[in-house]
């Protein structure tokens, strides 16, 4: 009698956590792109800590990790997770909104949690949680520092991204910020995210246009462009190129006074770790998570650069 | 009788036909912007051509002698890389100096030279199509550099960038060194494709390999000798790129082996092999690097176009040189 008891309880004790911890393992699926370029670099560091960061935290999660080179990777890696890994939760930040649509909304059929980071989808109300940054403020708040650095007004150019939506939102934004000023935007070509683009569309607007007070570089990377051109050129006229996303290099600039780089805009890569912490904690916790969570941008100046400096990020 | 008349003036349209669209391309320049034909403008545009233009040189080999090779791009970026890293780690001991450029330089042209041989022993030894072989390679040094660079950007040290960079923006006589290398590459390049055993048997091969084995033409070693040349001349390219941003990242060299590919074609290279122009090929870089810098320099079109537009002049460069062989 005794033995059986001592032996039943025995059995309930080891089998207790095993059950409890099968029924619990959850599987989270991030898909985002490959790194790419200097950004996307950055986001794919900040998912990896983040997933190394849960992992250790949660041993009732597991992750699956993919980078994908281009949309039709990326919705063959989504359509795995579902298939060989049964995710409970699906991260994604997806390559172009039109062709993950439908891959999204099978996951999302399939009863998972759907978080969708950066990028919305085509069709509205298939995420339950959508994490992104603010394009619209992007440029905004870069227009609002123009109007504010130039009080007499200036002529100023700008260096555009790919064309995209997330380019025109800012675009949009910047230039409603300099409506009723004297800023004057003498002109906008694609840099394409890139340095060397942005460097021979400097060197062209370089010849074009004797006076430039200022550059809207709208980009890190394509402010690296943008100072190597003007150096080159040996030109005093321009005063300031201001960048934005938050690359380490140019943080530290603004940091430490370079009045080349006297500002940037956030436009945080760490924002899919936001997003995978966030979903993590819904799932864990059982906390109500489902909604939309937009980061905003900041202006990084001498003063606040310390807090936006991760000197152990790629990007 | 008829065709004796008639070869003179089917050889000079094919000649003329990249030299018209060239100075049509600078005609309209001149027309739209002022500053176009400015000093600075033209530096410039020669500086910024001398990457393309000096792989592009070696890619008409490659094409005379019926290969291709899609992994330049990708090798130059790789080399970069490579170079940027050994040249980071090498500072310490050896200092800001000439000794840590030349090392860099040496990197480059060894790995741009071990490249070449290893895409053209491959496609000669083995036996694959050059554009299978390349094609993988172009995804392997891809990946290869955005793995070196942990997904972000590679930056050579910044007193030593300072040191390095009057490779790309000083020269002589205000010509910068870039300029001066595209055209020491280009001169030499016509002198072997002109002159020389070698550049006859590139021919030879690209028109008929069977025939060239015939006629005692080594051809195994003849190709391989092409994609090595063109990997030594990616690696000058390289020694060129790197002072100019002092980086490199997954970004860097996207899509350079079209761009070389559509520079030999729209100089009058036969992309199928058999007929190679080294002269040619530099008029082809300059109509590509002319129309991104004129429609940079004026508010023509609408910046989303400015592809439609290069696609639609290479187009019309090539047409305006095979028309005149259609009549054959």
């Amino acid at each position: 009698m005794k033995h059986l008891a001592s032996g039943l309880a025995l059995a309930i004790a080891l089998s207790t956590p095993a059950l409890a911890q099968e029924a619990e393992t959850r599987v989270i699926g991030v898909s985002i792109p490959a790194a790419t370029h200097g950004w996307a670099g950055g986001m794919n560091y900040f998912a990896q800590t983040a997933v190394e960061r849960l992992e250790a935290t949660y041993p009732q999660l597991d992750f699956v990790l993919a980078t994908a080179s281009d949309p039709a990777k990326q919705v063959n890696d989504i359509e795995d997770m579902v298939a060989t890994r049964k995710i409970d939760a699906l991260v994604v930040l997806p390559f172009e909104s039109e062709p993950l649509t439908g891959p999204v909304q099978n996951v999302k059929a399939s009863g998972a949690w759907v978080t969708v980071v950066d990028r919305g989808l085509a069709v509205e109300g298939i995420e339950d949680l959508y994490v992104a940054g603010d394009n619209p403020g992007f440029g905004r708040v870069a227009g609002e520092y123009f109007a504010k650095a130039l009080p007499e007004g200036g002529k100023i150019v700008v260096l555009r991204g790919i064309p995209t939506t997330i380019d025109n939102e800012r675009v949009e934004g910047f230039q409603k910020a300099l409506e009723g000023t004297n800023v004057e935007i003498l002109g906008m070509e694609h840099g394409n995210w890139n340095r060397d683009d942005s460097f021979t569309v400097m060197q062209d607007f370089l010849s074009k246009y004797p006076q430039i007070d200022a550059v809207w570089a709208s980009d890190d990377d394509m402010a690296v462009g943008v100072l190597g051109a003007i150096e080159a050129a040996g030109r005093e006229d321009v005063k300031f190129v201001l960048g934005g996303a938050g690359m380490k290099e140019m943080v530290k600039r603004v940091m430490d006074g370079d009045a080349m780089i006297p500002a940037d805009v956030t436009y945080p890569p760490a924002m899919i770790a936001t997003a995978i912490e966030v979903t993590a904690a819904g799932l864990v916790s059982g906390a109500p998570v489902s909604g939309q969570f937009i980061i905003g941008s900041v202006l990084i100046t001498p003063e606040n650069a310390a807090n936006f400096h991760y000197p152990d990020s790629p990007f | 009788m008829t065709d004796t008349t008639k070869a003179p003036i089917r050889l000079s349209m094919s000649v003329i036909g990249p030299v018209l669209g060239l100075l049509a391309l600078i005609v309209a320049g001149a027309l739209l912007n002022p500053n176009f034909l400015g000093w600075d403008n033209i530096v410039n545009v020669l500086a910024r051509s001398a990457f393309i233009g000096i792989i592009a040189v070696g890619m008409t080999f490659v094409i005379t002698a019926g290969g291709l090779d899609l992994s330049v791009g990708s090798m130059a970026a790789f080399i970069a890389g490579l170079m940027i890293l050994v040249m980071n780690s090498a500072l310490p001991a050896l200092g800001v100096g000439i000794p840590v450029v030349l090392l860099g330089m040496a990197v480059a042209l060894a790995g741009g030279l071990l490249a070449g041989l290893l895409n053209g022993l491959i496609i000669t030894r083995l036996g694959i199509e050059a554009f299978i072989v390349t094609l993988g390679s172009m995804g392997i040094y891809r990946s290869l550099v955005t793995w070196l660079a942990d997904g972000g950007t590679l930056s050579l040290d910044f007193s030593l960038r300072s040191f390095y960079q009057p490779v790309y923006y000083s020269g002589i006589l205000g010509i910068s060194w870039p300029i001066l290398v595209f055209a020491l590459v280009v001169v030499l390049g016509e002198i072997v494709m002109r002159a020389t055993a070698f550049g006859r048997h590139c021919a030879a091969i690209g028109s008929n390999d069977q025939v060239a084995k015939y006629s005692s033409v080594r051809v195994a070693r003849v190709r391989l000798m092409t994609y090595a040349g063109l990997g030594l001349l990616v690696g000058v390219a390289t020694i060129m790129y790197v002072p100019r941003l002092g980086s490199a990242s997954a970004a860097t060299g996207v899509l350079w082996e079209l761009e070389a590919i559509a520079a030999v074609i729209i100089g009058g290279t036969v992309l199928k092999g058999g007929f190679g122009r080294v002269w040619g090929t530099v008029i082809g870089v300059l109509i590509l690097s002319l129309i991104s810098n004129i429609l940079n320099l004026t508010d023509f079109v609408s910046p989303y176009l400015n592809g439609a537009i290069q696609g639609a002049i290479i187009i019309l460069a090539v047409v305006l040189q095979r028309e005149s062989k259609a009549g054959t």
